[in-house]
């Protein structure tokens, strides 16, 4: 098995690009949604999921921690998991994981579009679809 | 600049990069099919608030076990394989070698969640029924 060597270079004799920006971003994004991820599956211990919800209903609260999420769960009173705490948290990761998951989709589809004006019309539709699916998604958190 | 490819899509199919560029693929797959799949969710969610059926139709697929298990994959591939990537690149210097070993520990862990979630799902279906 042939073993991989580290190609390491410093950021000061690389440069603060755009590209490094967005690389550093994605990672961390992805450390931050493991933290949501990690509250949401606490809280929902808390509250009570030990007897009345299943693992993927834990794991679905816990993506994203909007009540609506809980709804088809044995939960008896689903109105601790509806408080201000858990909306905060729920948009937290909706925003974290909506803004990671714009930047991967232009990553994908710039590989598999090579034009200049296709890849200006991706990153526009990218922008685009964000800036209305974003305002919806905090509406559904705040008004479930 | 414009992207310049030097293989055919069928050669590019038969690519044997092994275990390394199966996670890169799936990695992919599971990113795009979440992306697809949550802005459908809120818009579909949205709609049927206002009390349009498409919205109700497309929730009851998402609710439906197959798709469940599918969702699931890509979620939790995604982020195992997202997890191991961001470990890796933060400590390359000390990491990076042991790449395929990683790969190896990604797929134990995997295949225990996936397969209890998946297992999960069908429990519950399967009581919903009686």
């Amino acid at each position: 098995m042939t073993q991989t060597k580290a190609r390491t270079l410093p950021l000061s004799k690389r440069g603060m690009s755009f590209e490094t920006f967005m690389w550093a971003f994605t990672r961390l994004t992805a450390l931050a949604m493991y933290g949501f991820i990690l509250t949401g599956v606490v809280g929902a211990l808390i509250m009570g999921a030990q007897h009345s919800m299943t693992f993927v209903e834990v794991l679905r609260w816990a993506l994203v921690s909007n009540v609506g999420h809980v709804e088809y769960s044995n939960v008896p009173d689903i109105s601790p998991f509806g408080s201000m705490l858990w909306r905060l948290v729920a948009s937290g990761m909706f925003l974290t994981a909506s803004s990671h998951g714009v930047h991967g989709v232009i990553v994908v589809l710039d590989d598999y579009f090579g034009k200049e004006s296709e890849r200006k019309w991706i990153r526009i539709l990218n922008m685009l679809g964000f800036f209305v699916v974003m305002p919806l998604g905090l509406y559904l958190i705040w008004t479930a | 600049m414009g992207l310049k490819r030097d293989v055919s899509l069928s050669t590019a199919l038969r690519y044997k990069g092994q275990g390394p560029f199966l996670t890169f693929i799936l990695h992919r797959i599971g990113g795009m099919g979440m992306a697809i799949f949550i802005t459908i969710h809120i818009l579909s969610t949205f709609v049927e608030g206002k009390g349009w059926a498409i919205g109700d139709f497309i929730n009851d697929i998402y609710m439906s076990p197959p798709f469940q298990i599918f969702i699931l994959f890509c979620v939790l591939f995604h982020a195992l394989n997202g997890l191991r990537i961001t470990i890796l690149d933060l400590f390359p210097k000390k990491l990076i070698q042991y790449h395929r070993q990683a790969i190896m520990i990604e797929w134990v862990i995997f295949a225990i969640l996936f397969s209890f979630a998946a297992v999960s799902v069908i429990t519950t279906a399967i009581a919903r029924l009686g």
